[in-house]
């Protein structure tokens, strides 16, 4: 009847998860509780929920991606303690079959749960408001593919109560994830996780990569889209690209798992190798989604705050656009160690290596942005600063780990994992972090306030050289990764000072919780009142924040790639229009939440074998389809009488301001 | 006051350097043996030579973003100059040419390092056959037909030939002080040419991750100081121990256990290691041991001759 599935999966002998759980459920309940008591569930569902406006999905991805952000990093904080206290023939306080899982959660989270939506988050708000658009071109989709992200963390979390997770690593290498050596749940629920919110990221690509084709401002050329929308269009370019080859080897995977069949087992004549070098052809692209938009977040805020235009725009496009062309070209220096003959791994070595040429370039370019130009220090410079100094260390290890010959030694060593952490953390997560500082104002109407932002960036910065520079060192000790105690007095205090370092980044999230608290307690003295708070260079700093859900009352018109900029200063920005024209908008719907609903249902269903759930939820997922494929009622047009309205008090607000 | 100030910084990094490269006995910067040696001074090369970049690149970073702040009025403002084909061509040409030295660099001991590429040696190597199974190393040596469990023994200065695959999932094998790593992998033989030039007994280890016992998958590379120290050492593996690892003795071997120690097996069946890389090849069906998958079959059947085609 259950599948697989019975009371057993529930671990109550393990007591860091029951009390997990019992925390998790205390803090659900009091929200719902409080939701409930403020009477605020309509109001959810109306506004939020069912919404269709890119603007609030964004909201509603980065809300998942900060609340992932807690979760990974908890395991990140576990992993640490363990590590520093299992030393010396200590066995610390996880054994293996958890810890393994932990391990593995972490790095799922943090790439597709943590940075996949926090990227997402920022292109939705940003994009359609960069090019002068009124929503994205599927708004509809746009919210599916949120919704399919939210069912996808859900098994990953449901997994922590209910059976397992993987303990494979987040690779999920075979054969260790076949049956023969995982015949638990922990590895399906990874691949129905993955293959759900895959499926969502690859829709949201598509759905962009439409938008900025169709939907750009009259007048905006291909080189005068502002850049963090170009960078997300090459991104987009490698998920739509990318994102197939892991749906692909996942599905068969799963094959292998559910049905017997032998692409990746020992025996069957299957072969290992051939996922390895699948999942690496979408792993190599899959950083570069990560920090190519990123990159994006760094030119607008620097070029932004030093009050400057952006140094070699036409170099910047194209290096992401080179970036994004050899990405697929050097998936195999993840396994120089397969033993491939010394031509391939040379070959792949040297693409690696030239991947440095056109990031090299965008530090050089951000240098002479800065230069000559008036720099003011806020929260989103910072992030950047930090990010130009670590970022450069990063990709020095990353080049040196290119060379085959000295990837010999440093591959699956820490060295490895402070390599990628100091791109990834150092690159992606602070590009989102100053994006977040940077647009939050555009999303909400106020400021954050600025002395906890950069506290928060002081403790990241400081954690993150605590944290990673003892790996480095460990990885040349001869130290490998996934280790689950060590006994070698020589690592020992490095591994102290890495907890340390945990411990600070710690402080800098708690920073950082406490500054939405203390922002949104004194929003209304942090006001943003013009909608242009920094004295912006683009189109979404000439909307009111937040923007209408219209965005523009009239189409503004391009003729620079500061587009804003190029308006405030011909005096036509904030004009009023002789007359306003009806807006075509499409209606909120909750026919996303219904379909990623039941696919939801159909993945728990599928990864403990209850096959008859497993049929509802795939009935549901084509029902709900029909129904919302049927209804017609799905568009409006908002008149110029509201219009007016709107336009009418933000335009005086800023008049009595000035 | 800033030019008084680099000097003492630099000293200050150089010095905590030198101090974190003391620190690292045992690790990947002490080498004891001619391709762990050569991968170090490859790494330092190639560090040194994208600090070239790497370094003005911080430093500019730091100073730039100190200049031209936002208070500092007297520093020259241009808002819209964007563009200049010198620096374009700069930043564009300097990477390319560090990239190009690489290129080479990494090209020619790619080559040179390639882990199957056999070592210039007078010496008659020594074979080694290393299968990796959860969680330990079973080595067996084809020449002395001696079998071991975790340790294995070698003279110094005499290349060791090791030939590699797995029983079970994939795992790498890796001595960090002798050289680069290569990967096990069921029904598959990679190889790896190490050597030591200094005795003693270093550490060696899966650094691929293979499930719950793979933090104790361990085992002790000894270099002996003479050739008759590795011929006593052999005597003592056939003294210590009279059993012969054939199909059974594997099969024992196979099944998971942590922790694993030493063990010694004074013969082994010939052509065992074949048997293990052709389990789960061609004809796999037949070589299976009836209703066990996974374990081998009757190995005294000749598994490894090809079957002929009718």
């Amino acid at each position: 009847m259950f599948g697989k599935l019975s009371l057993d999966a529930i671990p109550f002998h393990e007591p860091i998860i029951m009390v997990t759980l019992a925390g998790v459920g205390v803090v659900g309940l009091a929200l719902i509780a409080a939701i409930t008591r403020f009477g605020k569930w309509g109001y959810l569902w109306k506004e939020w929920f069912t919404s269709v406006d890119h603007k609030r999905i964004g909201v509603m991805y980065i809300i998942v991606a900060l609340v992932m952000l807690l979760r990974g990093f908890a395991d990140a904080l576990m992993m640490r303690t363990q590590l520093a206290l299992a030393t010396n023939g200590h066995l610390g306080v996880l054994p293996p079959e958890h810890y393994d899982q932990i391990f593995t959660a972490h790095g799922v989270i943090m790439i597709i749960f943590m940075a996949m939506p926090f990227m997402t988050g920022l292109m939705n708000i940003v994009v359609p408001l960069q090019i002068g658009a009124r929503d994205v071109a599927f708004p509809f989709l746009n919210s599916l593919s949120f919704w399919l992200l939210v069912a996808a963390a859900a098994l990953v979390n449901v997994s922590l109560g209910v059976g397992e997770f993987a303990r494979t690593g987040w690779v999920a290498y075979p054969p260790l994830a076949e049956l023969a050596y995982s015949p638990g749940v922990g590895v399906d629920y990874y691949t129905w996780a993955l293959q759900i919110a895959g499926v969502g990221t690859t829709l949201t690509a598509i759905n962009f990569l439409v938008t900025v084709i169709k939907m750009r401002a009259p007048g905006m050329k291909w080189m005068q889209m502002p850049i963090f929308t170009w960078t997300c269009t090459w991104a987009n370019v490698l998920i739509v690209a990318s994102f197939p080859i892991l749906t692909g080897a996942l599905a068969l995977l799963s094959l292998d798992r559910y049905m017997d069949f032998h692409f990746f087992t020992n025996d069957g004549g299957g072969n290992a190798m051939m996922y390895i070098n699948l999942f690496w052809a979408w792993g190599h692209p899959e950083v570069y989604i990560l920090v190519l938009p990123a990159f994006g977040v760094f030119s607008e805020v620097i070029s932004t705050f030093t009050g400057k235009r952006l140094f070699g725009y036409a170099s910047m496009v194209w290096a992401s656009g080179a970036i994004t062309v050899l990405s697929f070209l050097v998936w195999l220096h993840h396994f120089f160690t397969m033993g491939s003959g010394a031509n391939v791994n040379a070959f792949f070595g040297i693409a690696t290596m030239i991947i440095a040429v056109p990031t090299g370039v965008k530090l050089f370019n951000w240098l002479f942005t800065i230069y000559r130009g008036r720099l003011h220090f806020t929260a989103p410079v910072m992030w950047t600063l930090g990010f130009m100094v670590t970022f450069s260390i990063g990709g020095m290890t990353g080049v040196l780990m290119s060379v085959p010959g000295a990837d010999f030694v440093l591959h699956n060593s820490l060295f490895l994992i402070a390599h990628f952490h100091n791109t990834i953390i150092g690159g992606a997560v602070f590009g989102y972090l100053a994006g977040f500082s940077f647009w939050f104002p555009k999303a909400f109407g106020f400021k954050l306030n600025e002395k906890l932002g950069k506290a928060a960036f002081w403790f990241w910065q400081s954690g993150f050289y605590f944290a990673f520079v003892p790996l480095y060192i460990l990885g040349f000790m001869g130290m490998t990764r996934r280790l689950n105690h060590t006994n070698n007095p020589d690592w020992t205090p490095w591994l102290y000072l890495a907890c340390v370092g945990a411990v600070l980044i710690l402080l800098g999230i708690a920073c950082q919780l406490l500054q939405l608290y203390v922002s949104l307690r004194d929003r209304e003295k942090n006001e943003d009142v013009s909608g242009d708070p920094w004295n912006g260079h683009t189109l979404e700093w000439s909307t009111s924040s937040p923007p209408p859900f219209y965005n523009f009352a009239t189409l503004p018109v391009v003729h620079d790639i500061d587009a804003f900029t190029d308006m405030k200063e011909k005096g036509i920005a904030y004009a009023r229009p002789a007359c306003y024209e009806p807006i075509h908008m499409p209606k909120n719907t909750s026919a996303g939440i219904f379909i990623a609903a039941f696919v939801g249902v159909a993945g728990f269903a599928a990864i403990w074998h209850i096959w008859w759930l497993a049929v509802i939820g795939l009935i549901g997922v084509v029902a709900s389809f029909l129904v919302r494929a049927y209804d017609d009622d799905v568009d409006y047009y908002v008149q110029p009488d509201e219009i007016e309205r709107i336009e009418s008090a933000h335009l005086k607000k800023i008049a009595k301001q000035a | 006051m800033i030019n008084r100030k680099h000097p003492t910084i630099a000293r200050g990094l150089a010095l905590a350097f030198v101090a974190v490269l003391a620190g690292c006995h045992g690790g990947i910067l002490d080498p004891k043996g001619q391709v762990a040696a050569d991968e170090k001074s490859l790494i330092i090369t190639a560090t040194v030579l994208m600090m070239l970049v790497v370094v003005p690149v911080i430093v500019m970073t730091l100073a730039f973003a100190w200049k031209y702040r936002a208070s500092n009025t007297n520093a020259t403002y241009t808002p819209k100059w964007a563009h200049s084909h010198k620096i374009e061509a700069i930043v564009w040409l300097v990477p390319c040419v560090i990239i190009v030295f690489l290129a080479i660099l990494a090209w020619k001991t790619t080559h040179r390092l390639d882990p199957y590429r056999p070592l210039d040696s007078d010496k008659k190597p020594v074979t080694i056959e290393a299968v990796s199974l959860n969680w330990k190393w079973v080595f067996i040596y084809p020449d002395l037909h001696i079998a071991t469990v975790n340790q294995i023994a070698f003279p110094v200065d005499v290349p060791v030939n090791f030939k590699i695959t797995s029983g079970s999932v994939m795992n790498s094998f890796f001595i960090p002080q002798l050289g680069g790593q290569i990967y096990a992998m069921t029904g598959m033989m990679t190889r790896l040419h190490l050597i030591a030039n200094e005795a003693g007994s270093y550490d060696g280890l899966s650094s691929n991750y293979s499930g719950a016992g793979f933090s104790g998958m361990h085992f002790k590379a000894i270099a002996t100081r003479t050739p008759a120290e590795f011929d006593a050492w052999v005597k003592q593996v056939r003294e210590k121990s009279s059993r012969t690892l054939d199909a059974a003795a594997f099969d024992a071997l196979s099944k998971p256990s942590e922790n694993h120690p030493v063990e010694y097996f004074s013969s082994v069946t010939p052509d065992l290691f074949t048997t293990i890389l052709n389990r789960y090849m061609s004809n796999h069906m037949v070589m299976r041991a009836p209703g066990k998958p996974g374990q081998l079959a009757d190995l005294k059947s000749g598994t490894c001759t090809p079957v002929a085609k009718e």
